[in-house]
C-alpha cells in the first residue's frame, strides 16, 4: 500500500499562497469558499476549474476573476463532462503535438450539492467510470443556495427549505434523508475519496495534498455552512462547521485504497440539538414547540452511523 | 492522386473529419448516426487516426467535451440526431458561446412524440438558433467537402464558431454514393493541420472564460459579438468555397439554382429530398411546365440576399419545409419571405408547404400538387402534404387496433 505522508501538523505549517484572492461576490461567512480556498493552496496555480451553475459562478463576474488559475463557466449538468475535453485535450496536445508537461494543468470541478447530487449526478459518475484524472470539489450548503434555499437531495432530514417548508402538515420541513453521496462515490472506486470541513484546515490540507499526489478521479465533498440558507450570522460559519463535526453529523474521512478511514473522530459526540439550535432552517424543531420525535430521529441516524465504526 | 470510391453519408462523413486530421471525438451513439462514430472509434483504436476517442454518456456531456476540448486547443469532431441534438441543447448553446470551432454532424431525424427513426428537419431547425454555423448537405460528396469546409470556417479567427454539417438520416445517412476523396496533400493545402490562433487554456497562460456578466448591456456586447461573427462567416463561406474550388474543382455557392433562370414555378428545398425535386422539375419540365429549384446550403448564417437574388423575378414559389412549428406551418417559411419583402420583383405568390414529415417520402404527384395549389386563385397556405390515400392508411392502422381488441 501507498503511504501517504502527512504534510502538516499544524495551522502555521499551512502555505501563505492564496490562489484565490479576497473580495469576490460571495456571500460573508461562506463555508464552502474557505473550503477551497484552504484547498487550492496545496495544488500548484497551473490549474483549471470548470464551474457548474450554482453560488461560485459569482467568484468570476466578468471583467474578474479572483483566481490565479484559470476558470470555465459550465452549465450546471456539464462541469465535469468540460474537465473532461479539458484533460483529454491536454493530453493530446501533449502527447501528439509537443505541448511540454509544463503547459499542464490540473483540472479542477466546482460545483454545489445540488449540482452534484442531482443534474450532473450522472455525467460525474460516468466520469468516474471512464477513471477521468481530475479533482472534484464539491461544496455541499445541502440544498439549491444560489437560488434561495430549495431542497436539494442532500438537504437533511428535519431541515426546512423554500420547496420543504414547515407545515402542519409537514412538521419536519423536509421528510427525507440526505443522499450518501461519499457511499455512492464510494462504490465506483475512485482513487481518491474524502470529506471536509474548512473547521478541520489541516485535515482539509493533508487531504488536498494527498489528492494532489494522486491521479485519476479524487473526489471532495466539503461541509459548507451557508449563513443566508441556514441562518446564522456569518461570524458565527466556524462554530456552525466545528459543531456539525463535534456532533458527529458530518463524518470527516477519506477512503483511500478500499479502506475507509475517519481522520477526524469527534471525541465524545454533542448532541445533534447542539448544531440544529443555532440555525434558522431548523427553527421550527425547537419552537412552538419542541418536535422529540423529529430531533430524536436525527440523532438515531447519526448514532447508527458511527455505532458501524465503534 | 484523388480516389473515388462508393460511401454511405455516415460514411463519408467520418471520412470527412478522418481527412480534416481531426484530434479528438467525444461520441454518443444514437440512431441514424452511429456509423459514423463506429467509423472513427475503429481509426482511433487501430492508430489511421491520432488522438482520442471518448465514449461520453450523453449527448449533453458530449457537447460539452466537445466544447471544452476546442477551448483547449485541439480540433475537435463529433456528430448526433434528433433527440440527441435536443438533450445537448443547453450544450450547444454553452459551446457556440464559449466561440469554440469544431464541425458537428447532425443526421436529421424527426423528434418525439410520436419516436421514429425517419427523417425531417425539426431536429436541426431547433439549432437554428444557437450560435451554430450550418451546411446542410444534399449528397454524400457534400457531406464530405462542407466538413473540410467547415474547419475553414469555424476555425477562422472572424468566425471561431461551431459549424454543424447537416444530412437527412437513411435517404443519405445510408444511401451510398460515389465520393471523391482527395488525396491528404491536396487536403493539407487546403486545410493544414490544426494550429491555434486564438487563446486556449494551457498553464503559461490563465484566463477566465464564460464569466457570469450582470447587466443586459454586457450581455448584449458579447450577444452582438456572437451575431457579427455568425454573419461574417457568409463571407467566410463564399471566400473558403473559392479556395475549395481551386484545389477541388467543386463550387458551392450558398444556395444553388437548378433550372431557375426561366422558373415560373420554383420550390425551395434543403438536403437529400432537393434530388427528388430536382428530378420533379426535370420531368415537368418534359410536359412543357417550367419549374426551377433553389436549394438551401447555408442556412446559417441565413443568406438572405443570394435568396432573395435567385428568388426574385419568379412568379411562384412554393418553400418546402420538413418541418413544422405547430400553430405556425414551416419554420424556413417566413425567413425566405422575409428576405423578399422589400424587393420590388419579389414572387407573386410564395405558398408554403409542410411535406416529408417523419420521413413521408415527397414523390412526383406531390410536386404536381404543388404547381396547381400555386395556380389557384384564392390559394390557401400552407399546403399540407398529407392526402386522402395518408389519411385512409392511418384508419386502417386504427381498424386493425380494434379489431385486434375486438377477437381478445
Amino acid at each position: 500500500m501507498k503511504v501517504l505522508t502527512r504534510a502538516h501538523k499544524k495551522i502555521k505549517d499551512l502555505h501563505p499562497h492564496e490562489a484565490i484572492a479576497p473580495g469576490t461576490g460571495l456571500c460573508a461567512g461562506c463555508g464552502g469558499l474557505e473550503g477551497l480556498r484552504l484547498g487550492l493552496k496545496e495544488l500548484d496555480d497551473d490549474f483549471l476549474i470548470c464551474n457548474a451553475a450554482g453560488c461560485f459562478t459569482l467568484l468570476s463576474v466578468y471583467p474578474f476573476t479572483p483566481l490565479q488559475g484559470s476558470w470555465l463557466y459550465t452549465t450546471m449538468g456539464g462541469p465535469v463532462p468540460a474537465a473532461q475535453g479539458v484533460r483529454d485535450a491536454l493530453d493530446i496536445r501533449m502527447r501528439y503535438r509537443g505541448l511540454e508537461e509544463k503547459e499542464n494543468l490540473q483540472v479542477i470541478v466546482v460545483a454545489g450539492d445540488g449540482s452534484s447530487n442531482d443534474i450532473g449526478f450522472g455525467a460525474t459518475s460516468a466520469a468516474i467510470h471512464r477513471g477521468l484524472d481530475f479533482i472534484y470539489f464539491c461544496y455541499d450548503n445541502e440544498a439549491y443556495g444560489n437560488t434561495g434555499f430549495q431542497l436539494s437531495a442532500a438537504s437533511p432530514y428535519g431541515g426546512a427549505t423554500q420547496t420543504t417548508p414547515r407545515t402542519d402538515e409537514h412538521e419536519a420541513g423536509t421528510e427525507v434523508n440526505k443522499k450518501d453521496l461519499f457511499e455512492i462515490w464510494k462504490a465506483q472506486k475512485p482513487v481518491y475519496l474524502a470529506t471536509v470541513s474548512p473547521r478541520e484546515p489541516i485535515d482539509l490540507s493533508n487531504k488536498f495534498a494527498r489528492a494532489n499526489e494522486l491521479k485519476g478521479p479524487r473526489m471532495f465533498i466539503c461541509m459548507s455552512p451557508c449563513p443566508t440558507g441556514w441562518g446564522f450570522e456569518p461570524k458565527e460559519a466556524q462554530l456552525i462547521a466545528k459543531l456539525a463535526v463535534d456532533t458527529g453529523i458530518f463524518p470527516i474521512k477519506e477512503y483511500f485504497e478500499g479502506e475507509v478511514v475517519h481522520t477526524v473522530r469527534p471525541r465524545k459526540r454533542l448532541p445533534v440539538e447542539k448544531f440544529l439550535e443555532r440555525q434558522k432552517r431548523f427553527r421550527h424543531l425547537f419552537e412552538p414547540h419542541r418536535q422529540e420525535e423529529t430531533i430524536r430521529q436525527i440523532q438515531n441516524r447519526v448514532d447508527d452511523y458511527w455505532r458501524q465504526y465503534e | 492522386m484523388k480516389t473515388k470510391i462508393m460511401l454511405t453519408g455516415n460514411k463519408a462523413a467520418a471520412w470527412g473529419a478522418r481527412m480534416a486530421g481531426v484530434e479528438y471525438v467525444p461520441a454518443f451513439p444514437i440512431t441514424p448516426q452511429t456509423e459514423i462514430i463506429e467509423t472513427l472509434a475503429k481509426w482511433f483504436a487501430d492508430g489511421t487516426l491520432q488522438g482520442k476517442f471518448t465514449n461520453m454518456d450523453s449527448e449533453h456531456s458530449m457537447f460539452m467535451a466537445a466544447g471544452s476540448a476546442g477551448a483547449t486547443g485541439v480540433r475537435v469532431f463529433t456528430a448526433s440526431s434528433s433527440q440527441g441534438i435536443l438533450h445537448g441543447m443547453e450544450s450547444l448553446y454553452t459551446i457556440s458561446g464559449w466561440r469554440t470551432p469544431m464541425v458537428i454532424v447532425n443526421v436529421s431525424r424527426a423528434l418525439a412524440t410520436p419516436i421514429t427513426l425517419e427523417p425531417d428537419h425539426n431536429d436541426v431547425m431547433s439549432t437554428r438558433d444557437c450560435g451554430l454555423i450550418q451546411l446542410h448537405a444534399e449528397t454524400c460528396q457534400e457531406v464530405f467537402d462542407f466538413i473540410l469546409m467547415g474547419y475553414r470556417i469555424a476555425e477562422d479567427p472572424e468566425v471561431c464558431l461551431p459549424v454543424l454539417v447537416n444530412m437527412d438520416g437513411f435517404y443519405l445517412s445510408f444511401t451510398r454514393e460515389p465520393v471523391l476523396i482527395p488525396d491528404e496533400e491536396a487536403v493539407r493545402n487546403f486545410l493544414p493541420l490544426y494550429t491555434v490562433t486564438q487563446p486556449v487554456f494551457q498553464a503559461s497562460r490563465p484566463m477566465a472564460r464564460a464569466s457570469a456578466v450582470f447587466g443586459g448591456a454586457t450581455y448584449t456586447s458579447f450577444k452582438l459579438q456572437q451575431e457579427l461573427a455568425s454573419r461574417s462567416a457568409e463571407k467566410c463561406f463564399n471566400q473558403t468555397a473559392q479556395e475549395f474550388e481551386k484545389y477541388f474543382g467543386r463550387l458551392y455557392e450558398p444556395v444553388e439554382a437548378f433550372h431557375l433562370d426561366d422558373a415560373e414555378y420554383v420550390f425551395v428545398m434543403s438536403n437529400s429530398f432537393a434530388t427528388k425535386g430536382k428530378s420533379a422539375v426535370m420531368k415537368l419540365r418534359r410536359q412543357g411546365i417550367k419549374a426551377g429549384l433553389l436549394k438551401l446550403r447555408l442556412f446559417r448564417p441565413f443568406p438572405s440576399e443570394a435568396i432573395a437574388s435567385a428568388l426574385g423575378g419568379h412568379a411562384k414559389v412554393a418553400v418546402i419545409d420538413q418541418n413544422l412549428a405547430p400553430g405556425m406551418g414551416g419554420i424556413t417559411y417566413p425567413e425566405i419571405v422575409t428576405s423578399l419583402y422589400d424587393r420590388e420583383d419579389r414572387p407573386e405568390k410564395i405558398l408554403s408547404v409542410i411535406g416529408g414529415l417523419g420521413g413521408k417520402d415527397i414523390e412526383d404527384q406531390d410536386f404536381m400538387a404543388i404547381i396547381e395549389h400555386l395556380d389557384k386563385p384564392d390559394m390557401q397556405t400552407p399546403l399540407y402534404l398529407y392526402d386522402e390515400g395518408d389519411a385512409s392508411g392511418f384508419s386502417r392502422l386504427q381498424q386493425i387496433a380494434k379489431l385486434k381488441e375486438a377477437l381478445s
